[in-house]
């Protein structure tokens, strides 16, 4: 455990580093995680004026509460290793990653946190600015405040497992455009991106319940919202942790695979 | 005349090395059409709620969003390639050869790599465009048709010029590959008419990325929105920026001092 602990501080100091270097391109990357919530937050509040005040279960400034809840929680969750992993296997970089005597996880893991730590301050800034200028407002219960890390944490466990599983496509082929933007366009309407869930058609709903993205994404936003029960907060949790023990054994069948079939061009 | 043939030329050169990957046009088939589906599915969920999205009916907005893959498809089919290359080639020094060809040095880093499978999203567009109309009937004449060509010119231009001053700075600090990026994501923004934002957001999307005169304009031609004073700053700000891109670029030349030599 202690190894564990001594693996991680190293890393988080090599990467933070790294990615301190890399700071200007970071808040570029910025530009889009902002403006797209921003697009669809001025989208549905429009509708939400059209409609005379609200939409469903929401209105106009629930709109803007949900779409920049939904900011911050995929500042908190979002991956690139997609684009990262396909270029490493194409160029045969994986290799050097390989002669490490540690899974290559941890330092992806540690690469996507330090970023995150650098761009967390500027981007709850921008919350703020925008929570202002949309009037947004949100008033959790206590015990859904408790339960927010923990949520958030499971959140980005799960999804960055599922999309490093997911980014060993590239073992088999190096054209993964195709299978990524499949990801992308489910990963918009099902995890709550395109629209609140609520809003969506029931069978939609169901699907979303059922796969994991919901939880990824949509889950954090409404438990932060104050729009869950305690009880529903908790079979979220549930399911949160449902998906961990999937995507853990995911990660690993897919990467045993996947490193048999690895033929290290460029070596 | 001679530039038509050079370009004839570097098609077939680009048409030749893209042959040998024909495979990637089903990829990006794929992936096109997942990218429309995307767009249509969330026009159908947010038209489920309303009729008008401020004050665009849900044809009219269909048709914004077949003019958004049409110039994102022109952007990809042409703009962006050669641009993206002339990067690479400041970066490593291989702007030497192409600066050593007798011809406008310009006109070869536009015309040197064209991406054919970009023109699956062009003729997608197209097809979107031409339901919408067809759906739209005769509110659409003459008059606006040829406002809506002469808007889409000048938003092309004005993209392009837009680009080349972007790539125009890697004379100065090389690595600007991420600056591409900032168009790319405010370029989502462009599938909405732009007059739904909020001030500060439709002023940056009008004057300092313009997204607004790439997609909204058009569109507005389109619809009979459109009015002289949006024809003039449109026009206007096509020739300033295309005479403003090209003396940005010679000034970046003067600066080139060759990473190879």
């Amino acid at each position: 455990m202690t190894g564990f602990v001594r693996l991680y501080v190293q890393q988080f100091r090599t990467t933070l580093a790294t990615m301190f270097q890399y700071r200007a391109s970071l808040f570029i990357w910025m530009i889009g995680q902002v403006l797209e919530p921003v697009v669809y937050l001025v989208v549905w509040s429009t509708v939400s004026r059209n409609q005379g005040g609200s939409v469903g279960s929401f209105s106009t400034t629930e709109f803007a509460s949900y779409y920049i809840v939904l900011m911050l929680v995929n500042q908190v969750t979002y991956t690139w290793i997609m684009y990262e992993m396909e270029y490493r296997i194409r160029q045969g970089m994986l290799s050097i990653a390989l002669l490490k005597p540690v899974h290559p996880i941890h330092s992806d893991i540690a690469d996507n946190v330090s970023s995150k730590l650098i761009t967390l301050p500027v981007m709850l800034v921008i919350a703020a600015g925008l929570g202002l200028f949309f009037r947004a407002a949100i008033a959790p219960p206590l015990w859904a405040i408790l339960l927010v890390l923990p949520a958030l944490f499971l959140a980005f466990l799960v999804r960055f497992l599922l999309e490093w599983a997911l980014a060993q496509a590239a073992f088999w082929t190096t054209r993964v455009g195709a299978i990524n933007q499949l990801y992308f366009v489910l990963m918009l309407f099902l995890s709550g991106q395109i629209a609140p869930l609520a809003l969506l058609p029931g069978p939609v709903q169901a699907l979303a319940t059922a796969l994991p993205f919901r939880w990824l994404v949509g889950f954090p936003i409404e438990l932060i919202l104050g729009r869950l029960t305690l009880g529903e907060a908790l079979i979220g949790l549930g399911a949160q942790a449902g998906w961990l023990v999937a995507s853990l054994l995911l990660v690993r069948v897919i990467w045993r695979a996947g490193l048999r079939v690895y033929s290290a061009v460029g070596a | 005349m001679r530039y038509v043939r050079l370009f004839g030329a570097y098609l077939r050169a680009s048409l030749a090395a893209q042959a040998a990957y024909r495979i990637n046009f089903f990829f990006q088939l794929v992936e096109s059409l997942l990218n429309l589906g995307m767009s249509l599915a969330g026009l159908a969920i947010i038209f489920s709620f309303t009729s008008t999205l401020g004050g665009w009916r849900s044809d009219e907005v269909l048709g914004l969003v077949g003019i958004y893959f049409v110039v994102g498809g022109m952007i990809g089919l042409i703009i962006q390639p050669g641009l993206e290359d002339l990067i690479e080639a400041v970066r490593t020094g291989t702007l030497d050869f192409l600066l050593t060809k007798p011809e406008d040095a310009q006109v070869l880093v536009t015309m040197q790599r064209v991406e054919f499978w970009k023109l699956i999203d062009i003729l997608l567009g197209v097809g979107i465009l031409v339901t919408a109309l067809l759906r739209l009937g005769e509110r659409v004449g003459g008059g606006q048709a040829l406002a809506f060509i002469a808007m889409l010119v000048c938003g092309g231009l004005i993209v392009y010029s837009f680009w080349l001053i972007l790539a125009t700075l890697s004379f100065w600090f090389v690595r600007v590959e991420n600056i591409l990026v900032v168009f790319q994501s405010l370029y989502e923004a462009g599938r909405w008419p732009v007059s739904l934002y909020p001030g500060w957001l439709r002023y940056g999307l009008t004057f300092i990325v313009p997204v607004a005169f790439a997609t909204t304009v058009p569109a507005e031609a389109l619809t009979g929105r459109l009015d002289w004073p949006t024809v003039l700053l449109a026009v206007g700000l096509a020739a300033v920026l295309l005479v403003g891109s090209r003396l940005f670029w010679r000034a970046g030349l003067r600066h080139y001092s060759g990473a190879s030599a």
